[in-house]
């Protein structure tokens, strides 16, 4: 008996996960299906699931409508760009409050992350003006600045909480084999934290790729990635819902098969056999 | 070369003063081992001398040179941590080597030396392993190889030992000490085992509270402890004392007596008790006394002894074995 309920009870859950995947899962489906149909079929009532004319003409009117590759090309060097970038400064910055911390490393470090919760429309206008000052709107460098500094905090939250855990008695004992500052962090604290480094990379990379405010606000059409490129498409006049949802799927499927491919090797130990 | 001086060295962390002041001399290619109680100073003391930590105050000077300020690399020191802190990520050659590597030496010298030391430590087998693929004793072995291959002037271990289980541990000692006989190197051992202290120093050094409370041959300690604690601290099992009358009687506030210094008889003696736990271990017997007046008291006798728990005992310190104390500790 006891079997038995237990049974069901596995049942229960395993079909109740399933249901709340499928409906986190939704939206994109519907986007993918939608970008398939033709502009009358996206608006039909009921709405058509599976059963509608199937068609590839959304890909090819958005492809010949608009350069979908520069605004991929601009994606990739935005996202990754600012990343690296960030990484470069958090690196050293999150070492310290890890290895060398002061009195006042903890409240720097909420201070840091508190600067994620102000509104980022708080700050438009004057960036606005600054980045008009300065000949920076729509331009790669100046949204790939603007990106990094936004995820700065997440960064080096994320790679302080890593290198919290790497024994600082291996890092002394570099030390004492004469490791300078920068070889230190170059040979041992970095291969080391590769895998939190990598999680970190990715997750950045991730929230680079879909972060929509500023690169609207601030990009137009040369240095506008994939968002801007979305965007272009759900006009207030004429129904595009088709296209505009095949222009979404080709922004997402890239992140989304890197997120596929590298969610396993995220997932490692991170000071295996360094001390017992 | 390798003497190391300390020049009322002092350390604080805050408000809080870890090490008042510390005056010591080591000589080139002593074995010195720093001893006391956990918290007493003695790690802290090892890193202030490898450069790990800043001095408060005083001076550092190695081999004529103050290098009180000078980076842990430029000391010409070589330190084995207690969690080894092997570098995971690389193999045990490239792990002995790293030193070398930073040092900017050639590779074939590199290899050379990495292959001499692997020699000396039976490592040879190994050097392509990572360090997560070692046991425990292999690992420390690959920490000290770390070490060797430097030619540092002096080593520094930091309760090397400690994370290794009983058996290992005393083969570990034992290599420990006839390396110091191969290498005729300086070294600075830190524990809180007095055994390790006992048996590989040429000299020991008993930190209490960051203060030296003596220094000294290991039977210089056991013979003329300085005072109670000292006396309390090395030997195994403890020293007893007594306080009162029979102690008053000798002149002391309290007299200690070494368990393996008494003469015990069944029919009378000096002092009695009742036997409160026996343990026989064949070649010693350790007898757990409660004397009369109500001090509890280890003696050990060679050998059997025939007396288990309940039966009345008589102790007698033996001639010359009697250490006397007064008020404050020290000896008289």
């Amino acid at each position: 008996m006891a079997r038995k309920t237990s049974d069901t009870r596995r049942w229960g859950f395993t079909i109740l996960a399933w249901g709340v995947a499928f409906l986190i899962f939704f939206p994109i489906l519907w986007t993918i299906l939608t970008s398939f149909k033709s502009e009358a079929d996206a608006i039909a009532s009921p709405p058509k699931f599976l059963f509608f004319d199937w068609t590839t003409q959304n890909y090819a009117e958005v492809q010949s409508r608009s350069p979908y590759f520069r605004h991929f090309m601009n994606s990739v060097i935005i996202s990754v760009g600012s990343t690296l970038l960030g990484l470069l400064i958090a690196i050293p910055a999150a070492w310290s409050m890890a290895f060398q911390p002061a009195k006042r490393t903890k409240d720097l470090l909420m201070w840091m992350l508190s600067t994620k919760m102000m509104p980022a429309a708080g700050v438009l206008i004057p960036m606005y003006l600054l980045f008009r000052g300065w000949g920076l709107l729509d331009t790669r460098a100046g949204i790939t600045v603007v990106l990094m500094l936004i995820n700065l905090p997440i960064i080096t939250w994320m790679l302080y909480t890593y290198f919290r855990e790497i024994p600082s008695e291996i890092l002394e004992a570099a030390r004492m084999d004469g490791a300078s500052l920068r070889n230190e962090i170059l040979h041992v604290l970095t291969p080391m934290a590769v895998p939190g480094i990598a999680s970190t990379l990715l997750l950045n990379v991730i929230l680079a790729w879909n972060e929509a405010f500023w690169t609207l606000n601030l990009t137009t059409s040369k240095a506008a990635p994939l968002t801007t490129f979305i965007a272009s498409y759900s006009s207030p006049e004429g129904l595009f819902y088709a296209k505009l949802s095949a222009a979404s799927t080709m922004a997402i499927a890239p992140i989304l098969i890197l997120g596929w491919f590298s969610q396993k090797q995220l997932v490692r130990g991170l000071t295996f056999g360094a001390v017992k | 070369m390798g003497s190391i001086t300390l020049q009322q060295v002092r350390k604080t962390f805050g408000e809080v003063e870890v090490i008042p002041g510390v005056d010591l001399e080591i000589s080139d290619g002593e074995f010195v081992v720093f001893v006391g109680p956990s918290g007493c100073g003695k790690s802290t003391l090892l890193r202030l001398i490898a450069g790990l930590e800043d001095v408060t105050s005083g001076r550092i000077v190695i081999d004529g040179q103050d290098v009180t300020q000078a980076a842990p690399a430029k000391r010409k020191l070589a330190m084995v941590f207690q969690s080894y802190a092997l570098y995971p990520h690389m193999s045990v050659r490239k792990n002995i080597a790293f030193p070398l590597k930073m040092a900017g030496m050639a590779a074939d010298e590199q290899e050379r030396r990495v292959q001499h030391a692997a020699g000396i430590l039976n490592l040879t087998d190994y050097l392509d392993r990572r360090p997560g693929q070692l046991s425990g004793g292999q690992r420390q072995r690959v920490a000290i190889g770390r070490a060797i291959v430097r030619e540092p002037s002096a080593f520094l271990f930091d309760e090397p030992l400690s994370n290794l289980d009983a058996a290992l541990r005393v083969n570990m000692r034992v290599e420990i000490s006839e390396l110091h006989k191969k290498l005729a190197t300086t070294m600075i051992y830190v524990t809180h085992d007095q055994v390790e202290a006992m048996t590989m120093a040429d000299k020991i050094v008993v930190l209490r509270a960051g203060r030296v409370e003596q220094v000294g041959s290991p039977l210089e300690l056991y013979r003329q402890p300085a005072n109670r604690f000292v006396a309390g601290f090395i030997g195994s099992p403890n020293m007893n004392f007594i306080e009162g009358e029979a102690a008053a009687a000798m002149g002391a506030h309290a007299i200690g007596v070494r368990p393996e210094h008494f003469t015990m008889s069944t029919t009378g003696g000096q002092f009695a008790g009742t036997v409160g736990v026996a343990e026989h271990l064949g070649s010693d017997t350790f007898l757990h006394i409660e004397l009369d007046g109500g001090t509890p008291i280890v003696a050990r006798a060679a050998g059997e002894f025939p007396v288990d728990h309940g039966d009345r005992i008589w102790l007698t310190p033996q001639d010359g074995r009697v250490y006397r104390f007064d008020q404050q500790g020290l000896a008289l």
